[in-house]
């Protein structure tokens, strides 16, 4: 993956400024409304953007998969795989190899069902969501979420468990 | 990992999102201008579980860094869709991996990446029933 250029976003941002320019030879009040709108969204989330970035380099200067299999690998407990996952940053591909090597440890598949989907809770990324859905949501989402993880580990447990 | 090593990887990870999240800004600017209001309301018919169906499918077949899923659900939440279809639509969209379902297969087996892929699916929906069930939002 090291030195290979993923174009794609920049083809999406691409379709849409054609989409944009399409558009705004048959109606240009539309286009000017929705640029108006966009500018809007874009100035109030800067300053977030900005607190992300910061929160980011702390995550990640901190956290790496050498340091998380430390202690993932030793202690199978539903803990670990939750602080495991909520703290794991990156694309989803650095970890796998950390997962395989745990599940060849002998970690179960309901330990690394629970550590997947608390990689869903991004540390880093909270101001956004306070931003638009507020401190209370943030809090109960993030807490339903870590229990249901847990339920989701216990039942793919179970199910390993009868294979 | 040093401390000018996480600013880069940082730095680069957060660029990577920018193109794709001004894209998703001007798409949702445009769906704002073109689509009156009162179109969600023929999708979204209220009804929690369907809701949170509909959303948790969305999120399920879209991809992407997890900012682009809060941005466009904020702008969803704003144009008049449901909280429930909302939170089940950025749930789904960081926990269900159609995307990665190939490679997740190879690594740790088809079996658990499908189980898994599966119960995430059913969870958004109920993650997003119980969210708003303690919040008081029904």
């Amino acid at each position: 993956m090291k030195g290979k250029k993923n174009h794609g976003n920049w083809y999406f941002l691409l379709s849409v400024a054609i989409l944009y320019i399409a558009i705004a030879f048959f109606d240009p009040q539309t286009i000017l409304s929705s640029l108006e709108f966009s500018f809007l969204i874009i100035k109030n989330i800067v300053p977030v953007f900005i607190l992300v970035f910061v929160l980011m380099v702390i995550v990640n200067y901190y956290v790496t998969p050498q340091k998380l299999v430390k202690y993932l690998g030793k202690k199978r407990k539903w803990l670990f795989a939750i602080l495991g996952g909520i703290i794991s940053t990156g694309p989803i591909y650095m970890w796998y190899a950390m997962l395989r090597e745990l599940k060849e440890k002998g970690v179960g598949y309901g330990f690394i069902a629970t550590f997947l989907y608390n990689r869903a809770i991004k540390p880093p990324l909270i101001p956004v969501i306070i931003y638009y859905f507020g401190l209370k949501f943030t809090i109960v989402l993030t807490g339903v979420m870590i229990i249901f993880s847990v339920l989701q580990g216990m039942i793919i447990e179970k199910l390993e468990m009868r294979l | 990992m040093k401390w000018k090593k996480s600013v880069i990887k940082s730095a680069r990870s957060l660029g990577n999102v920018i193109p794709v999240l001004i894209g998703v800004i001007l798409l949702v600017s445009l769906a704002n201008t073109l689509i009156p209001k009162s179109a969600y309301s023929k999708i979204f018919s209220k009804n929690i579980f369907f809701d949170s169906f509909i959303g948790s499918a969305i999120g399920s077949v879209l991809a992407g860094n997890p900012v682009t899923s809060y941005v466009l659900g904020g702008e969803m939440l704003k144009q008049g869709v449901s909280m429930v279809a909302v939170i089940a639509f950025l749930v789904a969209w960081v926990t269900v991996g159609m995307v990665q379902l190939p490679a997740e297969s190879l690594i740790l087996g088809k079996r658990f990446a499908l189980t898994r892929n599966f119960l995430s699916f059913l969870f958004s929906i109920l993650v997003a029933v119980v969210t708003v069930f303690v919040m008081g939002l029904v």
